[in-house]
């Protein structure tokens, strides 16, 4: 059985990692800069490997990954999952050249096939999704959060102090300001209003919010929206940077349908797409669709499903 | 102060059709062209040498088309290009990209920064900021949605799901861009035709001292074993004309379909 070590900076991540890890080998985890670690058993940790250097206290990439280097190295882990948040993301990339083997990011999918381990990726931004198998001794693999069900299972494991030898983090964290609290839940919405860069202004939100209100549903974006516009959270961002959803029925107001976005719309059941372009690529990808402006549809539709 | 900046080039991402029997992506024919977010990195490249003086210095690896897509990274800015176009270079994944990126910066040999992508257009995996970062044994600061250098530091805001983060280092250090850190220029006609005369150097993997087993497909340590599509059967009805008869007709339709 193979020796799986997982890390994941959000505990959430962690336990949706141990539950699938059971299946793949032996699983055990990487405590960083933290020390209430008893939830890990709960989820089959069989080992909790704690570093508790002070060099650890604020996150790194760099020693992060010294340091998961070297509990994979003590623990005999030859699979790495990691929690592929932003954090985990550049921690994995460095880590995986640390180990000198080969990486996955952003898996959605996972399993062994002859002894290794074979994930699956969205490719060609979105357009495909690969299946890899990595080749080197030691795998990393990034995984994208919700990817698998945590199920508690639990075990009397050890908690495991490992002596690391780090040097002094290269990057200074000179300030951080929080971001508001996430308000949203779009990956969990039965019903999914999304709106485009076919709003002009951000008092124009207010249709798509009756649109909204009329269906019970809740409001998501493209990119621009919220990372340029900041008109909404980007806990709302759908598409290969953001959110994957999988709504009943969804409804995108003035989107192209770049394929960036559109990979995080194509769990949806149904898709209904306003445009004032009859050739937006978002078309052919919608069950149905109005051609026209969302300035006059949108109200429309809302008053209509009011009734 | 002396820029690398890398940057990847990738099929149109748009222009990648699927073959309806296989789902597989059919790549023939979509033109090259370097992702957006390597745009912003090459762009605060550019802004950073007129604050600052220096050169930039546009590194990219690809095939031999790559010529044409790196000469709009010379006309947007960049005062020299580095290209590894030998086909022993192509087939390396991340790992075997990272390794001749990071040999390629070696011969290089000056620089304070190198720049890149948060990730690349077609994979979006964001690995070989990392691995480049290691191999130069250099601290890497991603997400970068504002830069600034003094004297010899960089200063960061670092663009993260819960926080915006302020950091500082030592240069020389890896930076990978996020959208939000400028709006790149589009280069007047003048520019573009200029950047044909500026210099473009070509490495094989001898020139960087790198074995045979050491580039490309050899090197892989990933290996795809499929890629296709997924399968989405659309109805793709479309309403057209006056819009209160399109949305009747798209609430009847929606209402056979049970959706509400
Ligand atoms: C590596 C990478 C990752 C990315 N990740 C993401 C991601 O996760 N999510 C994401 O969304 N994007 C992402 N993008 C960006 C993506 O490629 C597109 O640029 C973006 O999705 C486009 O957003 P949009 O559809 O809102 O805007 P646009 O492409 O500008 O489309 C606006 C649409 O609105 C229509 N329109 C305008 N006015 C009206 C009107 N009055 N009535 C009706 N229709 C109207 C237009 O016809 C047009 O089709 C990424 C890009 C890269 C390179």
């Amino acid at each position: 059985m193979a020796n799986v070590l997982i890390f994941s900076e959000q505990d959430t991540g962690a336990f949706e990692l141990l539950s699938k890890a059971r299946e793949l080998g032996t699983p055990a985890i990487a405590a960083l800069g933290k020390t209430n670690v008893g939830g890990y058993f709960e989820y089959g940790a069989q080992q909790v490997f704690v570093g508790e250097d002070a060099r650890l206290s604020e996150f790194n990439a760099d020693g992060y990954a010294d340091a998961l280097a070297q509990i994979a190295d003590a623990s005999g882990a030859t699979i790495v999952l990691i929690g592929s948040t932003k954090r985990g993301k550049e921690l994995a990339g460095r880590l995986a050249q640390k180990l000198g083997c080969g990486a996955v990011m952003d898996a959605i999918g996972l399993a062994m096939q002859d002894g290794k381990i074979v994930a699956q990726r969205y490719a060609l931004g979105g357009n495909t999704i690969a299946t890899d198998v990595i080749t080197s001794a030691r795998q990393v693999i990034a995984v994208m959060p919700k990817t698998f069900e945590a199920v508690k299972q639990p075990v009397s494991g050890e908690t495991v102090r490992v002596e690391l030898k780090l040097r002094e983090p290269r990057v200074k964290i000179v300030e951080r300001k929080a971001k508001p609290a996430a308000t949203a839940n779009v990956e969990g919405a039965e019903t999914l209003i999304v709106v485009g860069k076919g709003f002009a202004k951000q008092e124009d939100l207010g249709l798509a919010e009756a649109l909204a209100h009329a269906l019970n549903g809740e409001i998501g974006c493209t990119r621009a929206l919220a990372a340029d516009y900041h008109w909404l959270g980007e806990e709302r961002m759908i598409g290969i940077s953001g959110k994957k959803c999988k709504p009943r029925l969804m409804v995108s107001l003035g989107v192209s349908g770049q394929i960036q976005h559109t990979v995080g719309i194509l769990g949806s059941k149904l898709i209904v797409a306003i445009n004032k372009d009859k050739g937006a690529p978002i078309f052919k990808i919608a069950d149905y669709g109005i051609v026209g402006d969302l300035y006059q549809v949108v109200p429309r539709l809302a008053e209509r499903l009011r009734r | 102060m002396e820029i690398i900046v890398c940057l990847k080039q990738v099929p149109d991402l748009q222009q990648i059709r699927i073959k309806r029997e296989t789902r597989e992506p059919v790549l023939e024919g979509a033109p090259f062209v370097f992702g957006a977010f390597e745009k912003n990195a090459l762009e605060e490249a550019v802004r950073l040498r007129e604050k600052h003086g220096g050169k930039v210095i546009a590194l990219a690896l690809g095939n031999a088309k790559l010529k044409d897509t790196i000469i709009e990274a010379l006309a947007m800015g960049a005062d020299e290009a580095v290209m590894l176009t030998d086909p022993a270079f192509a087939g390396g994944g991340s790992a075997g990209t990272a390794q001749a990126l990071a040999a390629a910066v070696r011969k290089i040999g000056k620089f304070d920064l190198i720049l890149m992508g948060e990730g690349s257009a077609d994979n979006y995996s964001g690995q070989v900021t990392g691995r480049v970062a290691e191999l130069l044994d250099l601290p890497q600061i991603t997400y970068a949605r504002a830069l600034s250098v003094e004297g010899n530091r960089v200063r960061v805001t670092r663009d993260l799901e819960d926080a915006l983060e302020v950091v500082e280092a030592e240069l020389p250090v890896v930076v990978s861009a996020t959208s939000e850190l400028n709006t790149p220029r589009l280069p007047p006609l003048t520019a573009i035709l200029k950047a044909s005369k500026k210099p473009i150097k070509t490495f094989t993997p001898a020139d960087l001292g790198l074995a045979a087993d050491q580039v490309g497909a050899k090197a892989a340590v990933v290996q795809t074993l499929s890629n296709l599509a997924p399968e989405q059967e659309r109805k793709q009805v479309l309403f057209e004309g006056d819009a209160d008869k399109a949305v009747d007709e798209l609430l009847k339709a929606l209402q056979k379909e049970n959706a509400f």
